[in-house]
């Protein structure tokens, strides 16, 4: 338990980051016309392939020897590049509908 | 040096999440907020590839690294491209699943490396624990839930469910949980087996969770697990101590979930109500009555009455966009007001398989943007609408909606396609639509039916107009 506790002072500013980015998150989806709702799903979508950093960290930090790291690590950040990739790419797809007509 | 640059680079990654977010949600800035939100993401991505440091030593396995980013872009980039514009909700349905299997492996890699530290008698910090149990369990979660998500989608599974099944999902949920938080309060006890198992759990929680929702509220379900996602990349956030993860994961976790509402609101369903599966009971309700006889027009008689009406109005659906019929359906529109007819579109907000998803089939088609009238508008139009042509729309119109309390689609609003003088509404056969109910609609005086393809439909009506 004084473990979690003193975890969560060291990080507490990670801490008010999640905090202060759940409230945003909230702000900024405001008042979002229906027709945006897909568009915007996806783009979302989009942004949490942010965890390929993590992917990242793990290819980067593997040693040479550890098969397993190597490979999920190979795996995970082309799983990760598809989510990020693709999502901006059908994301863009389905905006570019909307530029002509405003 | 390095560090303060990847810092930098993680505050600009982390700000064009937070205002790319935000200008998404406006039609006008919505494209610019797309392209800075990944200009932001490749200079973190890139940032870590060349400046992070972990106790002074870099990334390596940059060939490893590289080829894995080709493969990725090169792969997301062809099926982002070729996917037709109805398979757009399976997609981000596939492409979530993939950053929940990726928050996934990243959790079991790092199991991994901290057993054989637990192994050699080390402790590890619980908080670290927590944290590579919680991104293997949303994670794994979100992934075989979005991979279920996406087969309903492109129709290679049914709904599935049986009795009982809420009882067995909440068992499974409690194993998961209960299992890891002993894990977690007792590392000793801490196996590859038990650690495969609270994965395996969660592989099976996520299929039965996605498994009995219908069809027509998966892209809610697909909105709930891209919050998930989210989560789940936050943890990863927690796990490095990076900022941009963070943010990023928290901001899509708390938009997700916000948008996830405002979809349920948009059906008049509350969430629970979409994530129960709540069309196994009701659907009893309609089909056992007697509907009555329905009337169909020919195609030279609808030529006749919408070349002859002051006021048309076209309600798309589903079936429009089945056909790939968009293009001729302008072509309509363009022969009907040459003619002097006034011809708008009724878009109503679920039409088709996802939000907008009808407005951007029209764009595609270049119809002109002031002709798509929102659900409040054209209903106010309908009295004085001369002709309604119903093209492959099906539940949107369904007056059940406003009078059936027992109909699973009761309480959400519909177009009142039934004030116009006439209806016509084409469809493929008397199959029901996406909500499996009967409408009745069809069976109206004002109503016929005109059946077959849209596309081919939409043909004949063109060719038959210009003999009048």
């Amino acid at each position: 338990m004084e473990e979690i506790f003193s975890w969560l002072s060291q990080h507490q500013q990670m801490i008010y980051i999640v905090i202060l980015s759940v409230f945003l998150g909230i702000e900024v989806i405001g008042r979002v016309p229906s027709v945006l709702h897909t568009p915007l799903m996806s783009g979302a979508n989009a942004i949490h392939g942010v965890v390929i950093i993590g992917a990242i960290i793990v290819m980067g930090k593997a040693e040479s020897d550890n098969l397993l790291a190597l490979i999920l690590g190979f795996l995970a950040v082309i799983l990760g590049t598809l989510n990020v990739v693709g999502g901006f790419v059908v994301t863009d797809r389905m905006l570019e509908m909307f530029k002509k007509k405003k | 040096m390095d560090l303060n640059i990847l810092i930098i680079c993680y505050l600009i990654g982390s700000v064009t999440f937070i205002v790319g977010l935000k200008m998404l949600s406006h039609p006008e800035s919505a494209r610019k907020g797309n392209l800075l939100a990944a200009a932001g993401m490749a200079i973190a991505v890139l940032g870590t590839i060349f400046l992070y440091q972990e106790n002074g030593e870099k990334l390596g396995n940059y060939y490893w690294i590289f080829s894995a980013l080709l493969i990725g872009s090169v792969l997301g980039t062809l099926a982002a491209k070729k996917v037709k514009m109805t398979a757009m909700p399976e997609m981000v349905s596939l492409f979530n699943g993939m950053g929940g299997a990726c928050a996934s492996l990243i959790s079991i890699v790092e199991f991994d490396h901290i057993s054989h530290l637990l192994n050699q008698g080390e402790s590890i910090h619980r908080g670290m624990l927590l944290i590579i149990f919680a991104g293997l369990i949303i994670g794994t979660i979100s992934f075989s839930g979005s991979m279920v998500a996406w087969a309903k989608l492109n129709g290679r599974i049914k709904d599935f469910s049986f009795k009982g099944q809420h009882i067995v999902n909440l068992f499974i949920f409690a194993v998961i949980i209960g299992l890891s938080a002993y894990l977690i309060a007792f590392p000793q006890q801490i196996t590859n087996a038990l650690f495969y198992t609270v994965l395996a759990l969660s592989v099976i929680y996520g299929l039965f969770f996605v498994l009995p929702i219908g069809g027509a509220d998966m892209p809610v379900v697909i909105s709930l697990l891209n919050s998930f996602t989210g989560v789940a990349a936050a943890f990863g956030g927690f796990l490095y101590d990076n900022p941009v993860m963070l943010t990023g994961g928290i901001l899509v976790g708390s938009a997700g979930t916000i948008l996830t509402i405002l979809m349920c609101k948009a059906m008049n369903r509350p969430l629970s109500n979409v994530l129960i599966g709540s069309f196994g009971g009701s659907s009893s309700a309609e089909s056992g009555k007697d509907q009555g006889t329905y009337k169909e027009i020919s195609i030279s008689d609808s030529a006749v009455v919408m070349s002859y009406a002051k006021k048309v109005m076209i309600v798309p659906g589903y079936g429009l966009a089945v056909a790939q019929a968009q293009h001729v359906c302008h072509e309509l529109e363009k022969l009907l007001s040459e003619k002097g007819v006034e011809v708008n579109y009724a878009i109503h907000p679920v039409a088709g398989r996802m939000p907008g998803h009808m407005n951007v089939l029209l764009a595609e088609a270049d119809v002109d943007y002031a002709r798509l009238l929102e659900m409040e508008q054209a209903n106010d139009e309908f009295p004085q609408t001369d002709v309604v042509l119903v093209l492959g729309a099906n539940d949107v119109v369904n007056p059940a909606a406003k009078t059936d309390t027992a109909s699973p689609i009761y309480g959400m609003p519909v177009l009142d396609v039934e004030l116009a003088k006439m209806v016509i509404i084409n469809k493929r056969s008397m199959n029901p639509g996406y909500a499996g109910i009967e409408n009745d609609l069809f069976f109206q005086p004002k109503s016929s039916m005109l059946f077959g393809d849209a596309k081919t439909v939409l043909q004949q009506l063109v060719a038959e107009i210009k003999t009048l």
